[in-house]
C-alpha cells in the first residue's frame, strides 16, 4: 500500500516551560474567581489587555479557550447545545463552542489544569477590531452573570489609519477607566500602565523574533509550532513572563539555526497558511506537510499577536489604539493584499494555503478574488480549502489532503 | 466508441489505477500510453479488493500476466489503498495527464466525479498551472444526479436519454441538494414531465461547474459522469457557447493518466 506521508513532529524542548506558564496562568486565574482573591475580566484576544493589568486584573481570554476547545475536539458536541438556544450554526464556532461548554458544564480545562470551569468574570471587555461576534460573545456571559460589558467599537475594513479613527480610538480607550476602576476597586495609574505596555511591547518583539526566524531555510519552526508557542503572547502579554518565555524559546530556535536543524527534515517546499487553523487538525495537518518535505513557515495569524505600536508608550492610549487597529484583520483587501505579498517575499514562499473557515468570515481571506490577484501578482500557486476553525463537521479531510498533495505536485512540476 | 485492441503489441506494461468514490478504474497501457486494456467496477467498501479485482480483469482482458507489470501508479480517494501499487499521486495530476495525452496543448479541463468536480487548468507543454475544486457539497457533482435519479424513481442509467429528450427544462435554483428535491416535488405536483426536470438537473450541474471558474480557453471534459451522460457536455457547450471537448473512454481519464506517469516515473522523469 502507498503510505500516506506523514512524518514525526519535532519537539521544541521550550514547550515544557510552556506548559507550565500556562498552568500557572490558570491556576492564578482558577484562585481568583472560586476565592475572590482577585478580580477577572475577560478580554477579547486583541482587546486591551495592558489596560486591564494595570488595573490589577487577573486577564482571560475565552478566544484560547475556544482553541482548546478546538484542539480537544469537543467543540462538535458542545456547538449544538448553543444552537438549540439561537446561536446560529453558521455564526462564530468559537463563540457557539464556548456557549455550549458553559451550558454543558464541560471544559478542557478540567483535564488540563484541573478546573471545575472557566473563571467567572467581573467584567468583560470586548474590541470589536476582529469582529462583531466577540461582543455578541460576551453580551452572552455578561446577561448569564449580571457583570459590566463594555468595550471598544472599531471600525473594520480601515485603508490607512486616519487621525481622527485614532483619536476616537484612544477616546474609547480612556473612557473605559471609570467603569473598570469601579469593578477592580483600584485606581487608574498611568505608569503603571506604562509599565505594563513596556513589557507587552518587550513580549512583542521576543514572538517576532521567533516568527522571523521562520525566514531562516531550512526553518526551525512551523505555523503549526507557532500556533501553541503563540500561548503566553496572547494570554500573558504584558506580564514579564511572557518576555522571559520568547527569550527561552527564540534561543532554542537560534540553536536549532546554528545547528542547521530545520522543523522538517529536508525542507524543499516553503508555505504560507492564510486563515485560522482548523485547531482540531493541527497535528494531522503537521505531519501532512512534513511528509511531504514541506514547511508552512509563515501565517498571518501567528502574526496577529504582534504589537508594534505599543512601543510609543509614552503615550499610552494612542499606542493602544494604533496597535489594536493597524492589524491585518482591521485593514481593507488593499493593505491585507500588500502584507501578502510581503510575506510571500520575506519567507521566501512556493505556495499558499487559503483556509475558508466557515464560521469566520473575517479571518477567511479568500472569499474577494485575493487568491486570484496575488497568483496573477506573484505567480505563487494555492489551494483553497474550506473548513473552519472548530467546527469539524464543516471540514472534509479528503478534499483537502487532496488539495494540498496536489499543491506539492504542482510546485514539483 | 469501440473497445481497446487488445492485440497491441507491447514491450512494456503499465497499471495506472484510479480508485473513486463512487468507481474504481484501472488502465493497462504501454510505455506511449496506448491502451492495452481497462476495466471498471463500483468502488464499494473494499478498495483494495476492488482494484485487485480491476487489475485481474484488465490483465485477463490483455491476456498479460502480472509480472509484466513494471510499474503501478493508484490515484484518486483511495490510492493509499492500493496494495500492489508502486506509487500514488492526486486525481488532479492524473487527470491531466490523461487529457494532455489526448489533447497535447494548452486546456482547461472540468472533471465531474461523483462526488467532487474539479478545474485543471494546464500550459502548453501539460504543466499544470491551476487548479480548483468545489467547495465542501455535493450539489452539481455525480451524486447530485444520483440524489435527482432516487427522488424521480428512475434508474441512473435512464437519466441521460430523459435529459436528451427534450428541449425544454425546469429551473433547479437551489444550491443545496436536498433543497433541490423538495423544489422538484413542488415541480412533480404542478404536473411538469419528468423530462424536463432531469434537463433541469443536469442544467443545475452545469451552473455549478461555472461558478467555479471562467473556463477560458480549450475546454475539455472528463470523468464518469461526463461519460455515462454526454448531455452534460451539449449543456457546457450551450452555457459557454462554444465547443467543448470529451476525451476517448473519458472515465478511464484519470487511470490512463496514472499509467502515462507511472510510465514517466519508470523512465526516472
Amino acid at each position: 500500500v502507498t503510505e500516506e506521508k506523514k512524518a514525526v513532529i519535532k519537539k521544541i524542548n521550550s514547550a515544557k516551560p510552556m506548559r507550565q506558564l500556562m498552568a500557572d496562568y490558570f491556576k492564578e486565574l482558577d484562585e481568583a474567581a472560586t476565592t475572590g482573591s482577585g478580580k477577572v475580566a475577560w478580554c477579547t484576544s486583541v482587546g486591551p489587555a495592558e489596560l486591564l493589568r494595570a488595573l490589577g486584573f487577573l486577564v482571560y481570554f475565552p478566544e484560547n479557550h475556544g482553541a482548546l476547545l478546538g484542539t480537544s475536539r469537543m467543540a462538535a458536541d458542545l456547538i449544538p447545545a448553543a444552537n438549540a438556544i439561537g446561536y446560529s450554526p453558521d455564526i462564530c464556532s468559537y463563540l457557539t463552542s464556548d456557549v455550549g461548554s458553559y451550558l454543558k458544564n464541560n471544559t478542557p480545562l478540567t483535564k488540563a489544569f484541573g478546573m471545575k470551569s472557566v473563571p467567572k468574570a467581573d467584567v468583560l471587555v470586548y474590541n470589536t477590531n476582529q469582529c462583531r461576534d466577540v461582543k455578541d460573545w460576551f453580551a452572552f456571559f455578561a446577561r448569564e452573570w449580571q457583570v459590566p460589558l463594555c468595550g471598544i467599537e472599531t471600525n473594520r475594513n480601515l485603508g490607512e489609519l486616519a487621525p481622527h479613527v485614532i483619536q476616537d480610538l484612544t477616546a474609547q480607550h480612556e473612557a473605559l477607566i471609570p467603569l473598570l476602576e469601579q469593578v477592580s476597586g483600584v485606581k487608574f495609574d498611568i505608569d503603571r500602565l506604562k509599565e505594563t505596555m513596556a513589557s507587552s511591547y518587550r513580549c512583542t518583539l521576543g514572538w517576532k523574533k521567533v516568527l522571523r526566524s521562520a525566514e531562516h531555510r531550512p526553518s526551525p519552526i512551523t505555523f503549526f509550532d507557532g500556533t501553541i508557542h503563540m500561548g503566553p503572547a496572547v494570554v500573558l502579554r504584558g506580564d514579564p513572563r511572557a518576555e522571559t518565555y520568547y527569550e527561552t524559546l527564540a534561543a532554542e530556535l537560534e540553536q536549532r539555526i546554528a545547528d542547521g536543524v530545520g522543523a522538517v527534515d529536508d525542507e524543499a517546499y516553503r508555505f504560507y497558511w492564510e486563515g485560522m487553523p482548523v485547531w482540531g487538525k493541527l497535528r494531522s495537518h503537521a505531519e501532512l506537510f512534513a511528509g511531504h518535505r514541506t514547511c508552512v513557515v509563515a501565517s498571518t495569524y501567528c502574526n496577529s499577536w504582534i504589537f508594534e505600536d505599543l512601543g510609543a508608550w509614552d503615550d499610552p492610549f494612542e499606542a493602544m489604539a494604533r496597535a489594536y487597529t493597524e492589524l491585518f484583520i482591521v485593514r481593507d483587501e488593499d493593505f491585507k493584499e500588500g502584507y501578502m505579498r510581503s510575506m510571500v517575499e520575506d519567507y521566501a514562499i512556493n505556495g499558499i494555503i487559503y483556509h475558508d473557515a466557515k464560521t469566520c468570515p473575517n479571518n477567511s481571506n479568500n472569499r474577494y478574488g485575493m487568491p486570484q490577484r496575488l497568483l496573477k501578482q506573484l505567480g505563487i500557486p494555492y489551494v483553497v480549502i474550506n473548513g473552519d476553525l472548530n467546527d469539524l463537521r464543516l471540514y472534509s479531510e479528503e478534499q483537502a489532503v487532496t488539495q494540498f498533495e496536489a499543491l506539492v505536485e504542482q510546485i514539483q512540476g | 466508441m469501440s473497445a481497446p485492441d487488445v492485440t497491441v503489441r507491447r514491450t512494456a506494461l503499465f497499471c495506472g489505477v484510479d480508485v473513486g468514490a463512487s468507481a474504481t478504474k484501472l488502465v493497462l497501457a504501454d510505455a506511449q500510453g496506448g491502451v492495452v486494456s481497462q476495466a471498471v467496477l463500483a468502488s464499494g467498501v473494499d478498495y483494495e479488493a476492488t482494484a485487485r479485482q480491476c487489475l485481474n480483469q484488465a490483465l485477463e482482458q490483455a491476456r498479460a500476466a502480472e509480472s509484466e507489470l513494471v510499474a503501478t501508479l493508484s490515484t484518486g480517494y483511495g490510492r493509499h489503498n492500493v496494495g500492489f501499487a508502486d506509487s500514488s499521486l492526486t486525481e488532479l495530476q492524473c487527470h491531466g495527464a490523461g487529457c494532455y495525452h489526448h489533447f497535447p496543448e494548452a486546456i482547461t479541463i472540468v472533471d465531474i466525479g461523483g462526488q467532487d468536480n474539479k478545474v485543471i487548468r494546464l500550459d502548453g507543454e501539460g504543466k499544470r498551472v491551476d487548479f480548483k475544486m468545489n467547495r465542501k457539497c455535493a450539489a452539481g457533482t455525480g451524486a447530485f444526479i444520483e440524489e435527482i435519479a432516487l427522488r424521480l424513481d428512475l434508474p441512473v442509467e435512464q437519466m441521460d436519454g430523459l435529459a436528451a429528450s427534450t428541449e425544454q427544462l425546469v429551473q433547479l435554483s437551489s444550491f443545496c441538494t436536498v433543497f433541490a428535491k423538495t423544489e422538484i416535488l413542488s415541480h412533480l405536483r404542478r404536473g411538469v414531465p419528468v423530462a424536463e426536470i432531469v434537463r433541469g438537473a443536469f442544467r443545475s450541474v452545469i451552473l455549478r461547474v461555472v461558478e467555479m471558474d471562467p473556463l477560458d480557453g480549450e475546454v475539455v471534459l472528463t470523468g464518469g459522469v461526463a461519460a455515462h451522460n454526454p448531455t452534460l457536455a451539449k449543456l457546457l457547450e450551450e452555457k459557454l457557447g462554444r465547443a467543448v471537448r470529451v476525451p476517448p473512454f473519458a472515465q478511464f481519464t484519470g487511470a490512463l493518466g496514472a499509467a502515462i506517469l507511472s510510465a514517466r516515473q519508470a523512465a526516472g522523469g
